[in-house]
């Protein structure tokens, strides 16, 4: 992983769903691959969960009735190890493809983000540079495409088999009890509603966590670079004291962030055994109860494993949540500024490399002469008139203002002849470089 | 190099120690559990016997809630001590470089200070975390787990004596590989953002001179290096996850069977061989064994990754600044008279030849000097010995009669105030810029000093006057109020001499004049040294300096030095008279 560089303010997405489908059309060209990707995590998942519950279906159909056996044949339990060892393998295989395919899915798509806010951020007017700060716009290259990356290569494909081992585990603990099911989906309801409760809790932090890591750093930078005034004016004690406050602030909020997040793991983990716990006890007395009618005791054994692997996965999930809206808070501020307004260019007139004969008549040419001439197709009638480059510049009239508001130049009229020296002078902030701005139509 | 940066501990050293016992806890917890969990199922469900499962369902409940308290500890104190650590951190580098000199400043560059300050400082961060919490979780993970394995049956174990250095080994090569890609992309990351920068800063330069497309081919190559390095590490790193896997099946599968055979000939008989909840058990420590092994390895690429950061940030740490104070300082400065006695200077010991060489100078107190000389001629360079920014190779520089290396530093630049060729305004209202120069500037002190620097009628014009905010880097000022201000700034110091470097080339002429006449009228036993590029700044000077090569060509007054020196009379007449001659058509 490239330097992690943390910064934007923690904002949310404002408009997540919108993002999220932009970032999928992104992976459009590998839309044959994503198929193969997501039937090799179907894969992988399923031979996960086929592997889980043929522990206890070796345990039930093949060891149980050999015990007490005089001469067990193991035959058939061999044979059904070897079919296990080929669906094992077909998992290994297909984790291993998926992966590989994925690298290429990820980084590509990272590439071509990449690649297109840059040639974009080429084209756009000088007048979006001065408005967004340096710092600002480099985050949007560093952080924010890393998060990206993270969410593309890893939270999606984590997301996608964590959801895929979640229905298949649903599907075989409904087949073997519904009634315990329910209870399972239950006790799964309160979990999610305790991981929730501290998530909703802990966002604050985050936010605040975001927000001093933001003024650290933008202290930082601005004290470094000027560092030399700082010495030359014996500031370091008051850069100092001013550094301490923020520093302590940083500390406070990311190690309460960092707690929660912390956290999550341990909270998940052991409300699932006390799920497992509430389980034995309901599937016992049930099991007993009826008379092992409604669920056999072999059955509960089983179920209580599967349970294990339902709970698993959703805490996966969760986890990956937080990295996904970050990503996507991220996305949405790179799909800002490729969405901004490139610098209008339409203009039909170009400059190309010109010969001139001792008539005057002008010819366009491909090699590098030396002259150039303007080339202007004439939208009219169709033909083509060279002017010979020479650098004559007439104003008309021209009013213009930075912001619309205020009026920087009134009516400005002048004229250069083609060798002229004209000198533009005046006080301060009089427009002088505002003229020579409109020229190259910055 | 662990050991410089394991001082940034201190104060959360017991937070770092009690992490990694709750941690212990909690594996030891998660490592009974399932222990539990087969005798639940074992003598409780399958003899359907309820008070063993509800005795066991208890005991369970009561683990968990274990596991959960030394959970929650562990991650508070994980974090606690982390972010301590980076506090703390963050808190001696900040220092450390409070204390360099401009050669120390010189040596690192500003954009790789606040690169070490930053990322590097996060990356550690992360790594520490990591090493209390994951880095003891794992071994203990998986030496507990393998204990209550062999309790449960020694024979099976044989499969993990096979498996397991076979997996390490594997993940051990894996990580060799991938070390060297990493390495270079991390290079590789710090060109793009190079590239990302300067374009930034330079967008209007890229435009004039319609150099989009070639700065988009510049980028889209290291991008492309990027891709491809990073395809090959991730590429190597994805047989990670299938190797994993194979060895959790193969163990599983080895000792499905041989598992099976001792349950059988025991006759499901614990004491004479293995139980079917022992199985079940065996099967969960399996993993619990190799999850762990896994995540020792992700330890162990995290902390690779950490090697350069750790580099970085110790190699700040130890920096020591050439300038000292001396044993006794002096702290009182007499007046502004300054002497260079034979002085000559190198900017590093290794360079070639001396910026300034055998300069000879004698300047009154209260005398105003102008500097003229072509770029490069080491004007900057003489100025900056005075406030000893830098300390001389030869010679001595003298300040009111005594070395500047007998001074208190700061006594010594409380004295001589300098306003930089790089205005810099910071972050803050214009009052506090000002107050940098003397923190307890009264309003009327203020306004005066602006006022010489004729700075006070545009400030007037700001709608909040001298509470108007500057944002970062001085944007919303004009560079001629930028460089007034920083006048104004030095000027509040009431210092004994008072150097200018370049510091009125955004102002204009008139305004040039008007703080010369300003310097000349209010603060007369002020030596001013001014560096300019205009005769006209420095004609009306006690005593012009012509710097060039490194050496004082010529120093006299102006009328002196148009007989004296063919260089002088040059520079005077292509600026006075236009260049009409100069210049021919």
């Amino acid at each position: 992983m490239p330097p992690v560089k943390f910064s934007g303010d923690g904002r949310k997405a404002k408009n997540p769903k919108k993002t999220l489908g932009r970032l999928l059309g992104y992976l459009k060209p590998y839309r044959k691959v994503m198929i193969v990707v997501v039937v090799c995590i179907l894969l992988t998942s399923v031979a996960q969960v086929a592997g889980s519950k043929s522990l206890e279906y070796i345990v039930e159909d093949f060891i149980r009735p050999m015990i007490g056996q005089s001469n067990p044949d193991f035959a058939p339990l061999i044979r059904f190890l070897f079919g296990m060892a080929c669906v094992y393998l077909v998992g290994m295989v297909s984790s291993f493809l998926y992966n590989w395919l994925m690298v290429k899915v990820g980084q590509g798509t990272q590439k071509k983000i990449r690649d297109d806010m840059f040639t974009h951020m080429q084209t756009l007017p000088i007048r979006y540079f001065d408005t967004h700060p340096v710092g600002d716009l480099m985050s949007r290259y560093t952080s924010d495409i890393d998060t990206l990356r993270q969410m593309i290569s890893q939270s999606i494909p984590q997301c996608i088999s964590s959801i895929v081992t979640l229905v298949v585990v649903f599907l075989a603990m409904l087949i073997t009890s519904p009634i315990l099911t329910a209870v399972v989906i239950f006790t799964a309801f309160g979990i999610l509603l305790v991981t929730k409760t501290v998530a909703a809790k802990s966002a604050r932090f985050f936010v605040g966590q975001q927000r001093a890591l933001g003024a650290v750093n933008g202290f930082v930078e601005e004290m470094i670079h000027g560092q030399r005034v700082v010495k030359v004016f014996c500031h370091e004690e008051a850069s100092k004291e001013q550094f301490d406050v923020i520093n302590e602030e940083l500390r406070a909020n990311a190690c309460t962030a960092g707690s929660f997040s912390n956290m999550m793991g341990p909270v998940n983990n052991n409300l699932g055994y006390l799920q497992y716990t509430i389980l034995a006890i309901i599937g016992g007395l049930l099991a007993i109860a009826s008379g092992e009618t409604l669920i056999s005791l072999g059955g509960l054994a089983s179920f209580m494993l599967l349970s294990r692997s339902f709970n698993m996965p959703i805490g996966q999930v969760s986890n990956q949540i937080n990295a996904i809206v970050m990503a996507l808070a991220g996305a949405e501020r790179i799909f800002e500024l490729m969405d901004q307004e490139p610098e209008t260019d339409n203009g039909y007139v170009t400059l190309v490399n010109a010969s001139i004969d001792e008539n005057g008549v002008i010819t366009e040419c491909p090699e590098h002469t030396g002259h150039w001439a303007w080339k202007h197709p004439h939208q009219a009638d169709g033909t083509v008139t060279y002017t010979e480059l020479k650098g004559d510049i007439t104003m008309y009239n021209v009013d213009f203002g930075y912001v619309p508001e205020k009026t920087v130049l009134h009516d400005i009229s002048l004229y250069a002849t083609p060798g002229q020296k004209i000198a533009f002078v005046g006080a301060t902030g009089a427009g002088k470089t505002t003229i020579t701005n409109l020229i190259n139509r910055f | 190099m662990i050991k410089r940066l394991a001082r940034c501990i201190r104060e959360y050293k017991w937070a770092a120690l009690l992490s990694p016992i709750c941690m212990v806890g909690e594996v030891a917890m998660e490592v009974l559990i399932p222990m539990v969990m087969a005798a639940l199922i074992d003598r409780g469900i399958e003899v359907g016997d309820m008070s063993v499962v509800v005795k066991q369902g208890g005991l369970l409940a009561l683990l968990s809630v274990c596991s959960l308290c030394f959970g929650v500890a562990s991650a508070f104190l994980g974090s606690y001590a982390s972010t301590g650590f980076a506090r703390n951190l963050r808190h001696d580098m900040f220092y450390r470089v409070q204390t360099f000199d401009f050669s120390n400043i010189d040596k690192f560059s500003t954009s790789s200070i606040v690169t070490r300050l930053t990322s590097d400082v996060a990356n550690l961060q992360m790594t520490f975390q990591m090493l209390i919490r994951m880095a003891f979780r794992c071994p203990v993970m998986l030496v507990l787990a393998l204990v209550m394995a062999f309790r449960i049956s020694p024979k099976l174990c044989v499969v993990y004596c096979i498996v397991l250095p076979l997996l390490a080994v594997v993940l051990f090569i894996l990580i060799r590989m991938v070390r060297t890609i990493f390495d270079r992309v991390f290079r590789t990351y710090d060109k793009l953002n190079n590239v990302v920068q300067e374009n930034l800063h330079g967008i209007r330069v890229v435009k004039s001179f319609v150099r989009e497309d070639k700065e988009c081919e510049k980028f889209t190559t290291v991008s492309d290096q990027i891709y491809r390095d990073f395809v090959k590490a991730e590429r190597i790193m994805s047989v990670n996850n299938p190797a994993m896997q194979f060895a959790v099946y193969t163990c599983m599968i080895v000792i499905s069977y041989l598992g099976a055979k001792l349950v059988i000939q025991s006759g499901n008989n614990e004491a004479l061989g293995l139980t079917t909840g022992q199985l079940t058990s065996m099967f969960t420590y399996t993993s619990q064994i190799l999850m762990g092994l896994m995540m020792l390895s992700m330890v162990f690429v995290m902390v690779t990754m950490s090697r350069a950061p750790l580099r970085r940030t110790h190699e700040i740490l130890v920096e020591e600044p050439e300038l000292h104070n001396p044993e006794a300082p002096v702290t009182e400065v007499a007046d502004g008279s300054i002497d260079f006695d034979n002085v000559s200077f190198r900017y590093s010991k290794t360079a070639d030849r001396d910026a300034l060489s055998g300069v000879n100078l004698h300047i009154a107190s209260g005398q105003t000097v102008g500097i003229l000389g072509a770029t490069g001629s080491s004007k900057s360079t003489l100025v900056q010995l005075i406030p000893r920014l830098y300390d001389v190779t030869e010679g001595s520089v003298k300040v009111g009669g005594v070395d500047v290396r007998d001074y208190d530093i700061e006594s010594l630049r409380n004295a001589v105030s300098m306003v930089l060729q790089k205005n810099v305004l910071f972050s803050g209202t214009i009052k506090d810029n000002l107050r940098w120069g003397s923190p307890d500037a009264t309003d009327e002190e203020m306004i005066r000093a602006c006022r010489l620097a004729c700075a006070d009628d545009f400030i007037r014009t700001f709608p909040d006057g001298y509470d108007t905010r500057i944002e970062q880097g001085g944007t919303n000022v004009s560079g001629g109020q930028k460089q007034r201000l920083c006048i104004a700034r030095a000027l509040l110091k009431k210092p004994k001499i008072l150097i200018l470097d370049d510091s009125t080339s955004a102002v204009d002429t008139r305004t040039d004049a008007m703080i010369r006449k300003a310097f000349a009228e209010e603060i007369p036993d002020t030596t001013k040294l001014i560096i300019a590029q205009r005769v006209a700044s420095v004609q009306d000077a006690d005593l012009i300096l012509v710097m060039d090569g490194g050496r004082v060509a010529a120093q006299g007054t102006h009328a002196e030095l148009l007989k004296t020196s063919s260089i002088y009379r040059e520079v005077y007449e292509s600026q006075a008279k236009g260049g009409d001659e100069a210049c021919p058509r």
